[in-house]
């Protein structure tokens, strides 16, 4: 029997998630690092889905965390493709080179 | 401390270690290779919570598929380090501070008595395979939701492809309109030459 309680996973998760809020503060500059910031969040949130499923018996929470899984991948191809073409328009990926739509 | 409990606080250490350096990591390929142990650990993490198939598959999916596409893309672009890094420092007092208060906020919350699960006998049976279950459930009342997740991921190749190709610029090609309307004298020409003799 684990002596670990829900609490453990909760809070792991919660740091996680901490972690890539704070990712996101310090790399507003790096669209690439915002993107696996993202990634990261989304683990944070799938660890919660997973611990839950675990402690209530419930197996939904983990069908849940595949879909999750499959809507992260699809998110983050067309994020990198549009990199991809941002970088090829522009030479740089640097968000302040992003304004010119601006008017 | 039994054995399960040093194995989560291993792993975590591990996981929160990993997740730290992909913030802060100066080159990107290194916060890629980053992420890809903190998913790796998170698999180990969910093995032990009984999750096989979600261990296995965060395995294979992350690292597998979307980590190897980050790392192509990474070492494909020409990243300017030293602009990008720009204010990073800056906002660091502000940005751990707001981390801090999270992590205690949730950590109040999240880790107090009333927050437990009543009953803690949350284990499995012998005998009952999870990929087994998950896979029975899912093909009977989340049999529409998989079709959906079918649909997202074609669409995103879709997308990905449609967004990135930039069409058959480099290849040779004929064009059937003007094949059609060819003529004769448009493929060979009679020319007139005096006869050379020795």
């Amino acid at each position: 029997m684990l002596n670990l309680t829900l609490s453990h996973f909760l809070i792991l998760g919660a740091i996680l998630f901490a972690i890539s809020v704070v990712g996101i503060f310090l790399n507003r500059k790096n669209l690439l690092v915002l993107l696996m910031a993202i990634e990261l969040m989304l683990l944070a949130v799938n660890m919660n889905f997973v611990a839950f499923s675990h402690y209530l018996q419930d197996i939904s929470g983990q069908i849940f965390v595949f879909f999750i899984l499959t809507v992260a991948a699809a998110e983050s191809a067309i994020g990198l493709a549009i990199l991809i073409v941002l970088f090829r328009n522009l030479k740089s990926i640097h968000v302040d080179d992003l304004g010119s739509l601006k008017g | 401390m039994d054995f399960q409990t040093g194995v989560f606080y291993f792993l975590s250490a591990i996981l929160i270690f990993a997740s730290l350096r992909v913030i802060t990591a100066r080159n990107p390929v290194h916060a890629a290779l980053h992420l890809i142990l903190a998913f790796f650990t998170c698999g180990g993490i969910w093995a032990l919570l009984q999750a096989e198939f979600l261990a296995i598959a965060i395995i294979l999916v992350y690292v597998g598929a979307v980590m190897v596409l980050f790392l192509f893309v990474v070492m494909m672009l020409d990243i300017n380090i030293d602009r990008i890094r720009q204010g990073f420092w800056n906002y660091l007092p502000l940005g751990a501070l707001l981390g801090l208060l999270m992590v205690m906020e949730m950590g109040l919350v999240l880790g107090s008595k009333y927050f437990q699960v009543p009953a803690a006998e949350a284990m499995v049976p012998a005998g009952v395979s999870n990929t087994k279950t998950i896979g029975a459930l899912m093909f009977t009342d989340y049999v529409y939701p998989f079709e959906l997740a079918s649909l997202i991921l074609l669409v995103g190749m879709i997308a990905a492809i449609v967004l990135t190709y930039r069409g058959p610029k480099k290849s040779k090609y004929t064009n059937p309109n003007q094949q059609v309307f060819v003529k004769a004298k448009d493929r060979v020409r009679v020319l007139q030459m005096p006869v050379e003799k020795d």
